[in-house]
């Protein structure tokens, strides 16, 4: 008798159990998500920001007409979910593009969305609107785009003068939130008015930003959170001790370096701790319109005495990943497999036997051990861009290259550049999504505003388009891997390596996905909760 | 007298325009404008793009009107938007002088406090190990840092109490603002207690051999009514002189202080206006520091004239 009240107690104590398990991650309403920003960003513009400053504070604020999944890790066209549309279309002839818009949503100042708000956003950033916009970083996205046509007030369809099926990758970004037709580029810049999770409560410069739950979203039961506070302390000590002593939840997003997640993880064992790649590649920018740099030898061996590796293990204790100019896998959607990879000169993993060959290429242009060739490497005065400048000059030194660094203001940096003072600059990319048609038109296309080098190849230009036209994926990858791996032999921006940063919360945070291939889409934040 | 304060007055006026000229002409040396920033954060130039925006904030008008355009406005209590948060610079900088004002008075609150006592101490236990051991805190007080004493005085709070102090925007209680203000107070006012230690010692340890002092112990006073009636009212006019220069170096300690303990005062606020070329933020926010050490120290040369009649400002 008693085994059976024992056996009764016992199955009584596992349904207990599990029904706690099940209420402990059932999401809760409530709390507010405490963390600390890196830096004060410059306003609350996301249209006009180019850094994440900007998009990870503020995306909660709005809605895109499709977004990547925001609880899958890696971005890719499998992922992407309708939000103000809910569902799109294509043409036959793929050249154009059509969403059906949901209805019954609100701006946060109760005024209705409609399909005028996504033809003014895109004339906004395509520049045909009477309303400017102070910066459009993104403006060659929509090169393609012919008109963006309201059908009615809940349709809308997107013209392109050729098949572009990037196209929903970029509508897709964090960095591509719809605005409304009836704020003004400057009111959204100081008070920011969206359809998102989150409306917009203060934005104190160098102080703090707050957002508050939006309690007519159309999304019913979201968001979770009943806000997110933002203190803004840009001393990463003073900002990583307030999160161990718990004054916040989160740390900034892909804030904390590698070195540095030892001591978080020993200071707060407790801590969750992610660390992924950021899809920013540290790289090297050549001028190529000015000796001795303009000799295509000196440049192939520069950059076949990297040994990439030597960097990743200094600067990462060994976590950061070698590519081209594509994130590589297996975060990275279409970056070249390993094989291909290793036949680009500079990257076989015999390091001294390809600084052999470049050591032979610089004999060639007619240095040696009695004549070195002194070259100056331009850098922005931050620490990630130093250190790495600073390994550079150190493994250049193995091919007769004597360099200099030569740090330079922020302020000054892109000017210094434009003007094309300087020889070799170290250089750092970030890719807002992981796609072909962003990274290679906006940093190698002819003419492009972040082709700092003006690298212009008119044959690889016919690639492009050639890739960026293939709807089919599996066609389209081989197609990118090899003009990436014409970059690289041509030393347009030969890539050192891809960093990877790391994300910690309290235990008690739940529902937050790190992105593992971009580090700009990921902070809608309306499913995150608070477990406590 | 009347002619002085006349003359006084020109040349406060003459003071200020120098000043007013030398900020605008060193903000404009510095290489680069709040344009280049922006679209440095951006990651391109588009020439025409910043054409505009230039134009839009007016700092594509020649200088000399750019100047006057400043200076009239000041001089009308209109002081622009600053060109990161499109606000009226007034608005960003009024609500963060009160917080650099309470930490930067009780900095030297604290200062005074440890500083002047252990310094006596110091000097009428010469030679002892009190000394020794005062003196070695002072020189510590000197060598340190404040930033580093500060991310000292934080990682310990997180090590040995899982606690950090962090500012508190709102306090309700007069504790509540002590403890916001008391540990960074302490750390930027650590290295002005060494120095104001340093000197009440030595200026005492001059004082206490001098021949009154020793008529006062002969008339039998007791040694607290020596030292600190006849000793340390004689010694302490040095010290308030030296405490009075540390005032003024208290603005470069406030201002890794306030970064290191995340503290949204003025000092913090300049740097970070001067990092964005935020031209109506950094001008007029050190033009109103002129403006106020300009006018206090011409408002002390009229109170030594008021007060001790031994001065006398002739014509």
């Amino acid at each position: 008798m008693r085994s059976v009240w024992a056996l009764a107690a016992m199955a009584a104590l596992s349904v207990l159990t599990v029904s706690t398990t099940t209420l402990a991650g059932e999401p809760k309403q409530g709390g507010v998500l405490r963390m600390y920003h890196r830096d004060s960003p410059a306003n609350a513009s996301i249209l006009e920001g180019a850094t994440y400053s900007v998009n990870v504070p503020f995306m909660g604020v709005f809605n895109n007409l499709v977004i990547y999944d925001q609880h899958i890790a890696q971005n890719s066209p499998e992922t992407l979910r309708p939000e103000l549309a809910e569902s799109w279309a294509w043409s036959s002839d793929n050249k154009k593009l059509t969403f059906k818009l949901r209805q019954g949503v609100k701006w946060h100042d109760g005024k209705p969305f409609t399909s005028a708000d996504v033809k003014c956003t895109f004339d906004l950033l395509m520049g045909k609107s009477q309303q400017k916009l102070r910066q459009n970083p993104r403006k060659a996205w929509y090169n393609e785009v012919n008109d963006v046509t309201p059908n009615g007030d809940f349709e809308v369809s997107f013209d392109l003068k050729r098949p572009q099926p990037s196209l929903l990758a970029m509508l897709a970004s964090g960095y591509t939130p719809i605005y409304p037709c009836h704020v003004s580029p400057a009111d959204m810049r100081t008070r920011p008015i969206g359809t998102g999770p989150f409306k917009f409560v203060e934005f104190k410069a160098n102080e703090s930003i707050k957002l508050t739950r939006n309690p007519d979203y159309w999304r019913k039961g979201r968001p979770y959170l009943d806000g997110i506070e933002y203190t803004i302390i840009p001393n990463r000590s003073t900002a990583i001790l307030a999160f161990v002593a718990g004054k916040f939840d989160m740390t900034f997003p892909t804030h904390i370096t590698i070195p540095l997640l030892k001591d978080i993880k020993s200071q707060a064992p407790n801590a969750v701790c992610v660390v992924e790649p950021t899809n920013v590649s540290t790289n090297i920018i050549v001028n190529s319109a000015s000796p001795p740099f303009d000799n295509i030898d000196i440049r192939r061996a520069m950059a076949m005495a990297l040994d990439r590796k030597a960097f990743i293990d200094i600067l990462f204790e060994g976590q950061a990943d070698i590519g081209g100019t594509m994130l590589p896998p297996p975060q990275g959607i279409w970056g070249m497999p390993k094989d291909k990879l290793e036949t680009i000169p500079g990257y076989g993993p015999d390091v001294n036997a390809n600084r052999e060959a470049a050591k032979k290429l610089m004999q060639k242009a007619g240095y040696g051990p009695d004549k070195h060739l002194a070259v100056k490497i331009s850098t922005r005065n931050l620490a990630e861009y130093r250190d790495p400048a600073v390994i550079l000059i150190d493994q250049l030194k193995n091919i007769y290259i004597d360099g200099e660094l030569d740090v330079v203001e922020t302020a000054n940096w892109f000017p210094k550049v434009a003007r094309k003072d300087y020889m070799l600059g170290l250089n750092l990319t970030g890719n807002s999504i992981d796609d072909p048609d962003q990274s290679f038109y906006e940093n190698y296309s002819c003419g492009s505003q972040r082709n700092y080098t003006n690298y212009c190849n008119k044959e690889i230009e016919k690639l492009f388009d050639e890739q960026s036209q293939e709807t089919d994926v599996s066609k389209r990858k081989p197609l990118v891997w090899d003009i990436d791996k014409k970059l690289q032999e041509d030393v347009a921006r030969p890539i050192i390596f891809h960093a990877r940063a790391g994300t910690c919360w309290h235990p008690y945070v739940k529902g937050v996905t790190i992105m593992s291939n971009s580090s700009y889409n990921g902070f809608r934040y309306e499913d995150v909760w608070l477990d406590k | 007298m009347f002619a002085y304060l006349v003359r006084r007055l020109f040349l406060m006026l003459v003071t200020l325009f120098g000043i007013s000229v030398v900020i605008f002409v060193l903000l404009r040396i510095v290489p680069g404008n709040i344009v280049d920033i922006l679209f440095a954060a951006a990651g391109y130039v588009d020439p025409a793009d910043k054409a505009n925006l230039e134009k839009e904030l007016g700092i594509d008008q020649p200088l000399i009107l750019q100047y006057w355009h400043w200076i009239s406005g000041f001089l009308r209590g209109d002081l622009g938007y600053s060109y990161v948060s499109e606000k009226p610079a007034l608005q960003e900088i009024l609500p963060r002088i009160p917080i650099t004002a309470r930490l930067a008075g009780l900095a030297l609150l604290f200062s005074a406090s440890i500083g002047i006592p252990l310094g006596v101490i110091s000097a009428v236990k010469q030679g002892t190990r009190l000394d020794y051991v005062l003196r070695v805190v002072s020189l510590s007080g000197l060598s340190l840092p404040s930033f580093w004493l500060g991310l000292l005085i934080l990682t310990a709070s997180v090590a040995m109490f899982g606690q950090m102090p962090i500012f508190n925007p709102n306090p309700q209680t007069w504790l509540e603002a002590f403890a916001t203000y008391a540990v960074p107070a302490a750390a930027v006012g650590f290295r002005s207690a060494a120095l104001t230690m340093r000197i009440t010692r030595s200026s005492m340890l001059e004082v206490l051999r001098q021949d009154y002092i020793r008529t006062a112990r002969a008339k039998g006073a007791s040694d607290a009514a020596v030292n600190y009636q006849h000793a340390l009212k004689n010694a302490i006019l040095p010290v308030i002189t030296v405490i009075g220069i540390e005032a003024a170096f208290l603005i470069g300690g406030l201002i890794v202080t306030e970064t290191v303990f995340n503290i949204p005062g003025v000092a913090r606020f300049l740097v970070e206006a001067i990092r964005w070329r935020d031209y109506p933020i950094v001008q007029n926010l050190v033009m109103l520091i002129a403006v106020v050490v300009v006018v206090a120290n011409f408002t002390v040369d009229m109170l030594y004239a008021v007060f001790d009649p031994r001065i006398r400002y002739t014509d």
